[in-house]
């Protein structure tokens, strides 16, 4: 019987209603990589919309993946607020010092204005950039901070765990405004032509934070974010661990779950199933070492343990593959998909 | 003293600070100081890192023992009580990135079971080998979390070289702990994987090891 080849947009969808497509879709969730393609520096690639936009569709096109990503570094929005970003030759630009000094300082915040913030500008015109040219064939993955987790970037991480613990007045008033701030951002950015939301929230993993925590902290902020955000979500823990909230998380809303290296992605697989998208696990920070093989053998095997019946999205762990992966793993990565993740999936003995 | 341990971990685990100080007050005239330090303090939090690095505990759990901890030796053991333990000079330092949370955890623990350190807060590559000289460093425990962070250990392993020979690197972070050979790339002498691995990585040198 003849198929007719599908396209990304549909592979996705395909698996996001737990069925197996034609093959398994994949997610090399690039950023900086854009940069290499265009031979600019990094601060050069971010510097404008449209390099970024040309970098993620030459991408692409060369290792055939199944999205584009209109991410351009998690600083980004501490960028928004008013906060320092450090450029650095051989990675992501990071977040300078905390800008919440003091407990004072979070009732002095004022909210960012996404159409007057011009990094933020930057990011949904490429988004529109990238959406004019694939229109409705590939899906363009649009990124926020939880209101829960970019307080690390904001405060700190040890001031912050202490806000949670010991002053729960001034916690909440944060989550409000950082809750406004993230849902008219990701709204925005849906607007722009994103076809879903990624919402990063690694400090709700159970890595940060026990799961009771959770249940009273960044479990209900996620529920009511994401009932606000007029699009798909797609939940990533940035490496940090997430079985044991695996279902707390499916009601949040969320449809897909984007998960650590160092857990089983055959037993998230199992918790997740019918409930959750699996997005994973690849080790980004080992891929930057592996040779041909060892790439190929990485990704029969996450294919192998959590392919068959659909549900799942083969990616990296961080939701940001480093600098240091090269050109060649990349490819590699690419074609061991292309060959060996058709449905139905065959396991090599 | 199996039960106060066990009592204290969990009022640790909770937070909840007022029960931890009560039973190391009503323990505190039962044993020694370096008793009380050695049996609860430190096997407590080596309990609740080793906890965390098989995924029982949070991080968050982690850090709010430890600076419990702190604050309860400082509080509880009079100065003059307190035996400092033999170890040899060292710093903790987050190099190039901000996020202060790993070297805090390492920090605290460190301190609370009775060891001296200096905290160099952020630092570059050059700063750190400048401060390492001056000071007479003998260890130094660099946290990061950043990947790029994290392969320039390698720069500063290099430009110490060029300056002393002596001193030991131990590092720490979520790098190393996402790869697992990465600390020996980059020219590390040891790698902790829980702020409870720094204390016994800083027995072993000063026993003589590496």
């Amino acid at each position: 019987m003849d198929q007719k080849p599908i396209n990304s947009l549909q592979r996705v969808l395909i698996t996001l209603s737990h069925q197996e497509a034609d093959r398994v879709p994949f997610f090399l969730l690039l950023t900086m990589h854009g940069a290499k393609e265009l031979g600019i520096s990094i601060r050069k690639y971010f510097s404008n919309a449209e390099s970024v936009a040309k970098g993620q569709l030459l991408m692409r096109q060369k290792y055939r993946h199944d999205c584009l990503y209109n991410f351009f570094y998690a600083s980004v929005e501490v960028e928004a607020w008013g906060g320092e970003v450090i450029y650095v030759d051989d990675g992501p630009p990071n977040a300078g010092a905390p800008f919440i000094r003091n407990h004072d300082d979070i009732a002095r915040l004022s909210l960012p204005q996404v159409k007057d913030t011009p990094c933020l500008v930057k990011v949904l015109n490429a988004t529109r950039i990238m959406k004019e040219n694939v229109g409705d064939e590939v899906p363009i993955i649009g990124v926020v901070m939880s209101p829960f987790s970019l307080p690390v970037m904001q405060m700190g991480f040890p001031a912050y765990l202490e806000l949670i613990y010991d002053e729960p007045q001034l916690f909440k008033q944060l989550m409000a405004i950082n809750q406004d701030f993230c849902v008219e951002w990701a709204n925005a950015q849906l607007q722009a032509g994103a076809t879903a939301i990624c919402y990063f929230d690694p400090v709700s993993s159970t890595t940060i934070i026990p799961r009771e925590l959770y249940l009273k902290t960044g479990y209900p902020i996620a529920k009511s974010t994401i009932s606000r955000i007029h699009g798909p979500t797609a939940t990533h823990m940035a490496s940090g661990r997430c079985l044991p909230i695996a279902e707390d998380i499916a009601q949040t809303g969320t449809a897909v779950l984007g998960v650590s290296a160092e857990e089983d992605i055959e037993d998230i697989k199992r918790m997740c199933s019918g409930k959750l998208t699996v997005l994973g696990n690849l080790n980004g920070i080992e891929m930057s070492g592996w040779n041909m093989e060892q790439t190929a053998a990485s990704v029969k095997e996450v294919i192998a343990k959590a392919a068959s019946g659909g549900g799942f999205i083969l990616s990296d762990n961080h939701g940001e593959i480093p600098w240091q992966v090269q050109e060649d793993v990349l490819m590699t990565l690419s074609e061991t998909v292309h060959t060996f993740g058709r449905y139905p999936i065959v396991r090599e003995e | 003293m199996a039960e106060t341990l066990y009592e204290f971990q969990e009022a640790l685990l909770s937070t909840d600070i007022m029960k931890a100080r009560r039973i190391l007050s009503e323990t505190i005239n039962l044993i020694t100081f370096d008793q009380l330090i050695e049996t609860v303090i430190v096997s407590a939090l080596e309990n609740i890192g080793k906890g965390w690095e098989k995924g029982e505990y949070a991080l968050s759990q982690v850090y709010m023992s430890g600076r419990i901890c702190e604050e309860l030796v400082e509080t509880l053991i009079p100065m003059g009580n307190r035996q400092k333990k033999p170890a040899p000079k060292m710093a903790i330092a987050m190099l190039n990135d901000y996020h202060a949370l790993g070297k805090r955890i390492v920090y605290s623990t460190l301190r609370a079971s009775g060891f001296d350190v200096l905290d160099y807060g952020r630092v570059s590559t050059e700063g750190l080998v400048q401060r390492i000289c001056d000071d007479g460093i003998e260890v130094i425990l660099i946290s990061v979390l950043m990947f790029p962070s994290a392969l320039h250990v390698k720069d500063v392993k290099d430009t110490l070289g060029k300056k002393v020979s002596n001193v030991k690197i131990v590092v720490g972070g979520a790098p190393f702990r996402l790869d697992r050979q990465l600390w020996k790339q980059v020219g590390a002498d040891a790698v902790g994987y829980t702020a409870s691995d720094a204390i016994d990585i800083i027995q072993s040198i000063a026993a003589g090891g590496s």
